[in-house]
């Protein structure tokens, strides 16, 4: 009989045993956002394109060999995120021009007045460009605007960021680019 | 002849961009084919699950035309899904690849299934087994219920 009460319980206790690994599964399922991919170029050379600029000489990613370079992909329809973080990056621009930091911008999918109606709005000095047949988005695993690529001065992407900056990220991730020999 | 061969060479660019002129008016079906049986593989990344191929977005549409310029370039559709994967992550593929972590994927709906069956197997098997064993009748019950049918059936035979 004792055998019997014995056996029972173990039996009972099998079934919630056995969904355990099922709910610790769901557990790191549900944990997980699923917008949030990292990018599998983080830590890679960043890809090289050469681009045409708004009013300036087209630019190549070679040819800033030696600097850091700050990539944002926008566009003029992208609204919000995109007219939250212009002014930051403009007045970061700024700051940061003289230290051997390079800001450029791809805009993407845009028409170009108004593309150039935004960047007049936000008093844009530092290069921008189109970004023909999305060749550079695919080429960087762009998903949306806005999303900046740090890139350091050997030509490696340092950090993904999606999203519109904010200020402390954005000068703490410049720093970690500008430490770096 | 020196003449005549600067001619031709003058010529065949001249000749080579009408043939590709004459090719853009129709669309090459063979090339649009093999575009799409990889774009079909690959996952619209604005979009809630479609493909490339499937999808009317901006994106997907320049995604099919980066496809195109790799087929044309000679790449075969494992590199170019290897390409894809390398900018975007394995979330780019629509069909997570049959290996590590992605095996439970793949492997838990079956493991699902047969447990299933091996818990509805040993529950029919308990049921069965709990069902009582028809006893044996008492020979002095069943001798009583005889004789008391029997006086119930008397009267109105009567």
């Amino acid at each position: 009989m004792a055998a019997a009460t014995g056996s029972i319980s173990w039996k009972k206790a099998l079934i919630p045993l056995a969904s355990l690994p099922l709910i610790a599964l769901l557990a790191y399922g549900f944990r997980t956002d699923p917008k949030n991919i990292p990018s599998p170029l983080v830590k890679k050379p960043a890809p090289a394109f050469q681009m045409a600029i708004y009013d300036g000489e087209p630019i190549s990613l070679g040819g800033l060999k030696g600097k850091a370079v700050v990539l944002n992909f926008w566009a003029s329809w992208c609204f919000p995120a995109c007219y939250e973080e212009a002014p930051l990056l403009e007045s970061t621009w700024r700051t940061y021009k003289e230290q051997g930091v390079i800001f450029l911008g791809v805009d993407i999918q845009d028409k170009e007045a108004n593309a150039r109606e935004f960047m007049r709005r936000f008093n844009y000095t530092f290069p921008n460009g189109p970004d023909p047949g999305s060749k550079i988005s695919i080429d960087y695993g762009v998903y949306g605007v806005p999303e900046t690529f740090f890139i350091d001065r050997q030509g490696r992407i340092a950090y993904k960021h999606v999203g519109a900056l904010t200020p402390d990220l954005l000068r703490a991730q410049l720093d970690v680019l500008l430490k770096e020999q | 002849m020196a003449g005549l061969m600067a001619l031709v060479l003058l010529l065949v660019p001249v000749l080579g961009s009408a043939a590709t002129a004459a090719v853009t008016q129709m669309p090459d079906f063979a090339l649009e084919d093999r575009v799409r049986e990889v774009a079909e593989g690959l996952r619209c990344v604005v979009c809630q699950n479609l493909s490339v191929a499937d999808s009317p977005s901006d994106l997907a549409k320049e995604m099919r035309n980066v496809v195109r310029e790799l087929i044309q370039q000679g790449k075969s559709p494992a590199e170019i899904r290897a390409y894809f994967v390398s900018r975007y992550g394995e979330f780019v593929l629509l069909a997570p690849p049959k290996r590590g972590f992605n095996l439970l994927l793949w492997g838990l709906p079956f493991l699902a299934i047969a447990a299933g069956a091996c818990g509805v197997y040993f529950v029919a098997k308990r049921w069965t087994a709990q069902r009582e064993p028809e006893r044996a009748v008492d020979p002095e019950y069943a001798e009583r219920v005889r004789r008391d049918l029997q006086e119930r059936a008397g009267p109105s035979k009567s």
